[in-house]
């Protein structure tokens, strides 16, 4: 579904992606983790070319993500993205939020839009705030909204870059639970976290990215079970301590 | 002791009131047009095209580096003879045509700056969202960042719109009668200038004071 081969990127000298491979295949959940600053946001919205890569190649359900011939915006109307700070649209109403794209990039009308945006709003638990506008909805609720505005373009594929990152520890368990569903749902998923509980119990397989490399890529169990990295065991010990403190 | 006398002004009184509706015409127009082609050169400014954004810059640099009076001028000068040669003598009022030129023109360059500030004030998250959606680019900006980008520069549209309606008075240079002009064309005739002038300067300062209290009260609602 997606295939990433040895992608390298540049911000002028700083070499932020060093030759990734990495492969998700459809209905696998791949979880990204790794320090700040590793790339492995960097290298997501690689994927659905939100971010230039200089060398290599993606391949998304066997498009090339870089090819100059490439139609992105069609691309990325396949592709959805979950982002660290929801970037709900202020101005609309969360059925707004929901239906435009439907109706301006996938030509929709009105009333099948909104049929399908009602319909998500319920799978994520938020069916009574379609009149709302984003800020009065708490960061747990609207991020459940940007899930469900990415689930209304009927995505093969779900891209999160750290969609727990920027909310309050209470409401991370409400926005967890909507992705764990969609996971066991078959969505074929890739998600930048720290979140190594939904690793747990969601993830395929797990990469862990230092400085711009993956380090790691393996199936689950093997990666908790024994990292191959002194690197990925320093990581995973750092935040597992901190977590169970918490 | 000066010896005031307001005894001309009731006579003017349907003379100014026609001044003013030409001053609101052209300060209307202005606003419209400048928004508009304002608006245009803003994002034209922030284009990846480096062709464009310069072409923009130069309009926007150079407008503002020129007074107004000799803008209007130069079109005074210059429309006339560009709109004959095109269309043969016109019907309409040459000076008006002119002037509303002249200033939708000037005014765009001034509207380009606050747009292009406004649109940078909306983050970049929202692009990446709108784009991440399947939006074209120019669809993220019309139908995203605009919108908010237009709300957050109300009060410095209106703002501008005040200064806009001042300097409409810069048309007397061109002979045009705008509410500036009847009144000083008045005093001038009947020897009543000063009372001419304090009056037209009241009601100056009466609509733009009364439209500065509206935008303050705007601005603490959208602030809240």
């Amino acid at each position: 579904m997606i295939s990433i081969k040895a992608v390298s990127k540049w911000y002028g000298e700083f070499h932020v992606l060093k030759e990734c491979s990495t492969a998700v295949s459809k209905g696998e959940v791949v979880v990204v983790c790794g320090p700040s600053g590793s790339g492995k946001s960097t290298l997501i919205k690689c994927v659905n070319g939100l971010e230039a890569f200089q060398q290599g190649e993606i391949l998304v359900d066997g498009i090339s993500v870089g090819a100059r011939n490439t139609n992105l915006s069609k691309l990325r109307s396949r592709v959805g993205m979950v982002f660290q700070h929801f970037e709900l649209f202020p101005h609309l109403t969360v059925m707004q939020n929901l239906t435009i794209a439907q109706c301006k990039v996938l030509r929709r009308g009105t009333q099948e839009a909104t049929e399908k945006g009602r319909r998500l709003l319920d799978v994520v638990g938020l069916a009574v705030q379609a009149g709302k506008f984003p800020a009065q909805l708490s960061g747990g609720q609207q991020q459940r909204v940007a899930i469900a505005r990415a689930l209304a373009m009927d995505p093969i594929a779900m891209l999160f870059d750290e969609p727990t990152s920027a909310l309050d520890p209470e409401m991370i368990k409400e926005v967890l639970d909507v992705m764990v569903n969609l996971a066991q749902g078959g969505m074929t998923m890739m998600v930048v976290t720290h979140e190594m509980g939904f690793a747990r119990e969601v993830a395929d397989r797990v990469i862990f990215m230092d400085q711009g490399q993956i380090v790691e890529d393996r199936p689950k169990p093997d990666f908790f079970k024994s990292p191959g990295t002194d690197r990925a065991q320093q990581f995973l010990s750092k935040i597992l301590s901190h977590g169970a403190q918490t | 002791m000066y010896q005031f006398d307001w005894s001309s002004i009731p006579g003017a009184l349907p003379y100014l009131w026609q001044g003013m509706v030409r001053t609101l015409q052209i300060t209307g127009v202005a606003i419209v047009v400048g928004i508009v082609l304002g608006t245009l050169i803003a994002v034209a400014r922030l284009s990846k095209s480096s062709i464009l954004s310069n072409l923009a810059a130069l309009y926007v640099n150079g407008l503002r580096s020129i007074p107004l009076v000799m803008v209007l001028l130069w079109f005074y000068l210059l429309v006339p003879q560009i709109i004959s040669s095109l269309f043969g003598q016109p019907g309409v009022d040459i000076r008006l045509l002119s002037a509303f030129v002249a200033f939708a023109l000037f005014e765009a360059s001034y509207y380009a700056e606050i747009v292009r500030a406004g649109i940078q004030s909306v983050s970049g998250g929202q692009v990446s969202a709108g784009l991440a959606l399947g939006m074209t680019s120019g669809q993220t900006m019309r139908l995203i960042i605009l919108p908010q980008a237009f709300r957050r520069m109300i009060p410095l549209l209106l703002t501008q719109a005040i200064i806009l309606f001042q300097d409409t008075s810069l048309v007397y240079v061109i002979g045009l009668a705008e509410f500036f002009g009847v009144a000083y064309n008045t005093g001038n005739r009947d020897g009543t200038l000063v009372e001419l002038l304090l009056f037209a300067g009241a009601v100056y300062f009466a609509i733009c004071f009364g439209a500065s209290m509206l935008i303050r009260a705007l601005q603490r609602k959208l602030v809240s």
